[in-house]
């Protein structure tokens, strides 16, 4: 049995007297998408952003690999290839999009130099891939579109090889089309192995993309399930009503 | 992702400048600035655009032009630094007194020892440093906000400069330091030929470079007459600027003093241009190098991209806090090599050099279209700012108009600028 690609043990955190997450157990196998759904505050944001370094736990531990791994910044969260691709996308809008493709880890020429042409030919070739219809490369990403910037986003991702892929409500800004799309994107990715938490209101769609769900209310972990076990109608009763359901369902393991 | 505006091909570029790949802000503030000089020239009757004037509007900008380059960075991020004057005060009086004082009585320098300059330069840059990282450090690490610290540092530094000094004039000072100074420290024509004829031929190596480098990667690129109007233009300006510096005759009286210095007689009908400013050299080379870091280095990539948004950048493993302490740092040494131009120009240091200072400076770069939201801004374009103001207020003052409304005329232009900056950003659709 190998171990998961990632387990999260024990989570806890506070700001400021307020147990942000309190207890909070979830893991994740290479080649799955599992759902984390929970009303506004519930906690499922601040779960995820301890594991992409953007907060350091209070308590807790993290194993990537089923080796324990130290997280407490975004730089150390990208070392352990974990992406993410943030609700509010991330992007410094008045750079373009190989700028903001290669923030943070930018080509550079013999002298140190950033090396824009080089960035460039490298995000006509990542967007070929994701969305041949972009061809806006030199404009600042303030001038996209929704579904524009998204692939901007999950470019972002998908080039620095994530193996780890978070993503917090992908498709909360985009239209039908766009959001057919990223589906399409995640069964893409799904099927090379990485493995994603998708961050979701939506229980449909979480019923259709994930294979497990984990459900959070008020910081605590209501219970995980396998999405082929369940009914929407049962996730929206452990989001609302925190209430576990039967215990055929609850399992950490995928079927 | 789909997207039906990305299904139709991208509109036809026609516009010239597109062709030419100009900045249409560029062109417009270029446009405003020849104006404005054709408008003084008529009405001083041809006394505004003379070598002579123009050599010394260059030298009386240099000193606000190149602190105006670090302030881009420092507003590009999001602050502001309300403290350069008083921070050129206090670099300008700690290099007074080291090569009046501390350098003779602890090494026995005296005044012209060949090493008294060096030595005050790197004390001066040094201690600009060592402030403007200590004022960054505060900003980025104590999240105290930068309008707070550097009003702060505003009345500290001006006053430690005071406290230094007693308030008393520091002078002469060294006669080498003097040379960073304008009149007293000139390339003459033959070198400042050198200089423009290395600068011309780097602008148009580096144009085609740039060219050969998207070509490789099969990038679009400008029709090749764009290209060759654009090298010969560059090339053009350059060596006109030059040519003008060169024609500015140095007074024959002048001449007989250093020809006397020497100990020789000037020879019958003798003349010499002075050629490029040493202080004007020194910021070329400030205008470069910061160009390279805005476009060129991770660290200028760094600084627009918090500007443009500082969750963004924290979030993408940059290091926002050390930014900020780099950024007020670039600007602390910035500051100190103004108050070597400004000072060796006054030949003295006196206890107001630099007062005012921080307004045009802040006024150069926002005039130069930084824009005040962050995120946004030109190295070239803060100069060009400076040079306007600067020939705002000697032109106004050349044509004998009273103070009180020189300031007025450049309080409203400020606004002015940024209105039409704004109206500008708007119709192009950015922030």
């Amino acid at each position: 049995m190998t171990p998961p690609l990632v387990e999260m043990r024990n989570m806890s955190i506070s700001f400021g007297g307020v147990r942000a997450v309190d207890d909070v157990s979830v893991d994740l196998h290479p080649g799955e998408v599992v759902g984390l759904l929970g009303h506004n505050g519930a906690g499922k944001s601040t779960l995820i952003k301890m594991l992409s370094g953007a907060y350091t736990p209070d308590s807790g531990e993290i194993y990537i690999d089923g080796k324990k791994a130290t997280i407490t910044n975004p730089r150390e969260a990208r070392s352990y290839n974990v992406e993410t691709i943030y609700q509010t996308l991330a992007l410094a809008d008045n750079l373009d999009a190989s700028a903001n493709l290669f923030l943070g880890r930018e080509l550079t020429t013999k002298l140190g130099l950033v090396d824009d042409d080089a960035m460039e030919a490298e995000t006509r070739k990542i967007m070929g891939r994701l969305n041949p219809n972009f061809q806006k490369f030199s404009a600042p990403v303030s001038a996209l579109s929704g579904g524009q910037r998204q692939s901007v986003a999950i470019a972002r991702a998908v080039y620095f090889n994530a193996r780890i892929l978070i993503m917090d409500e992908p498709t909360a800004a985009l239209g039908p089309q766009e959001t057919q799309m990223v589906a399409e994107l995640i069964e893409q990715l799904k099927a090379e192995g990485i493995g994603i938490f998708l961050i979701d209101h939506d229980v449909h769609q979480v019923l259709k993309l994930c294979d497990r769900a984990s459900v959070m209310k008020n910081g605590k972990l209501v219970g995980t399930v396998n999405t082929s076990d369940v009914t929407d109608d049962d996730l929206l009763g452990m989001i609302i009503l925190g209430k576990s359901p039967n215990k055929r369902n609850s399992v950490s393991e995928p079927a | 992702m789909t997207d039906t505006a990305d299904l139709s091909p991208p509109p036809a570029e026609t516009s010239l400048f597109k062709k030419l790949g100009l900045d249409t802000r560029l062109l417009g503030m270029i446009a405003a600035f020849l104006v404005l000089c054709i408008l003084f020239n008529v009405i001083t009757e041809g006394r505004f655009l003379t070598p002579r004037n123009i050599f010394n509007l260059t030298i009386q900008t240099v000193s606000v032009a190149i602190m105006a380059c670090g302030m881009v960075f420092v507003i590009v991020n999001r602050h502001i630094d309300l403290s350069v004057g008083a921070l050129l005060a206090t670099c300008s009086a700690i290099m007074a007194m080291t090569q009046t004082d501390i350098l003779p009585q602890l090494l026995g320098f005296g005044l012209n020892h060949p090493a008294t300059w060096i030595i005050t330069i790197l004390v001066g840059l040094l201690a600009g440093a060592v402030i403007g990282a200590f004022q960054g450090y505060l900003i980025g690490y104590l999240a105290i906000p930068a309008f707070i610290v550097t009003l702060g540092g505003f009345l500290v530094w001006r006053n430690v400069a005071w406290f230094l000094t007693n308030g008393a004039t520091i002078g002469p000072l060294d006669s080498t330091f003097l040379v960073f100074g304008g009149t007293n420290g000139t390339l003459g024509p033959s070198l400042s030929w050198a200089v423009g004829v290395i600068l011309a031929t780097a602008a148009v190596a580096a144009m085609w470079a740039g060219r050969r480098a998207k070509l490789r990667h099969g990038f679009e690129v400008k029709p090749v007459w764009a290209e060759v109007v654009m090298s010969t233009l560059a090339a053009a300006s350059i060596l006109g600027f030059i040519a003008i510096l060169n024609a500015y005759q140095i007074p024959s009286r002048r001449l007989e003093r250093m020809f006397e210095a020497n100990g020789e007689v000037m020879p019958e009908g003798f003349t010499q241009g002075y050629g490029l400013p040493i202080s004007v050299f020194i910021l070329i080379a400030v205008a470069i190098i910061m160009t390279v870091i805005a476009r060129k280095t991770r660290l200028g990539r760094y600084i627009f991209a918090t500007g443009g948004n500082p969750d963004a950048a924290e979030l993408s493993g940059i290091n926002t806090r050390l930014l900020t302490v780099k950024i007020f740092t670039i600007m602390g040494v910035l500051c100190a090599l103004s108050a070597v131009v400004a000072s060796a120009r006054l030949a003295n240091h006196t206890n107001d050099i630099g007062t005012l200072d921080e307004l045009r400076v802040i006024a150069a770069a926002v005039i130069g279209g930084t824009a005040l939201a962050g995120g946004a801004g030109t190295i070239y374009g803060a100069i060009l700012g400076a040079l306007i103001m600067q020939s705002l207020q000697s032109g106004m003052a050349m044509v004998g108009m009273p103070t009180p409304y020189q300031n007025i005329v450049v309080g409203v232009v400020l606004v002015l600028a940024v209105l039409i900056d704004t109206i500008y950003r708007k119709r192009l659709g950015a922030r």
